[in-house]
């Protein structure tokens, strides 16, 4: 399986450049199953955070309209090679996943 | 030591235990779900997800922010969309979809090392005004953008 969250980084000076896809359904709660003639129960992050270090630098809130396989960008200051960003998320389930990756 | 003492000790222990295991209990789930969400996620329309997400709060509109999102949309499934601020000192940025079942589709707290600037997709049921709200200095800005969705992605 592996991690459910893939990210890439780019570094520019002391600048980073972050983008991930976290494999999630983010279903809605909406949609129809017609093989088991029910509704798809909800199933979506509702909290996803990015730390640098111990710093939170994102703290996102999300609701159940954010597409499935969530993918997200965002560019931050203060960083160097070899730092480590920790990206953690929780879903409305209680299910949760977190990666480490170091910036380069 | 004396038997009353001894028993007194005994069920304070187990009274404690009790209590703390109960405790443990009803944090739990807190713990699980995170925190406690704005209710603003649940309302199901644009002037009552602002209300309740920002209260008593005034939003300026402003030409200094953008939101980078095709004009026409095939699939409402995937939306993807860039909010770019031209304001410094952002501290949040909102993104809501007036015609969705609940308008509030995420909200991004940035720390000050973060650029105003946040890229993601989103679903859209029907063509409709997107509108991104940024805190930028405490206070608030918005700018809105109608999408053309051909095919609703919420159902």
């Amino acid at each position: 399986m592996g991690s459910s969250i893939k990210v890439r980084t780019s570094l520019r000076d002391d600048q980073a450049t972050v983008r991930m896809i976290v494999r999630h359904p983010m279903h809605t709660g909406y949609e129809f199953d017609a093989e088991k003639e029910q509704l798809i129960p909800a199933h979506y992050i509702e909290r996803l955070t990015v730390k640098h270090g111990e710093t939170v630098v994102l703290d996102c809130d999300w609701s159940r309209a954010v597409s499935a396989n969530p993918y997200l960008s965002f560019v931050f200051s203060g960083a160097k090679a070899g730092d480590m960003l920790k990206i953690s998320w929780v879903d409305n389930l209680g299910e949760s996943d977190e990666a480490v990756k170091e910036l380069r | 030591m004396n038997k009353f003492r001894r028993q007194f000790v005994n069920r304070s222990v187990l009274i404690l235990g009790i209590l703390g295991s109960g405790l443990i209990q009803l944090l739990a789930p807190l713990k699980a779900f995170g925190r406690d969400r704005s209710p603003a996620f649940a309302a199901d329309n644009l002037d009552a997800a602002l209300s309740e997400f920002f209260p008593g709060e005034t939003i300026k509109t402003s030409d200094k922010l953008t939101i980078d999102v095709n004009d026409v949309i095939e699939n409402g499934a995937v939306v993807p969309l860039a909010i770019k601020s031209g304001l410094p000192n952002v501290h949040s940025i909102t993104i809501l979809v007036e015609k969705n079942p609940n308008p509030l589709i995420a909200n991004f707290k940035l720390h000050p090392v973060c650029q105003g600037f946040i890229e993601t997709r989103i679903k859209m049921g029907e063509s409709s005004d997107i509108i991104a709200v940024v805190r930028a200095d405490d206070q608030l800005y918005s700018v809105r953008k109608f999408v053309e969705v051909i095919a609703g992605g919420c159902g």
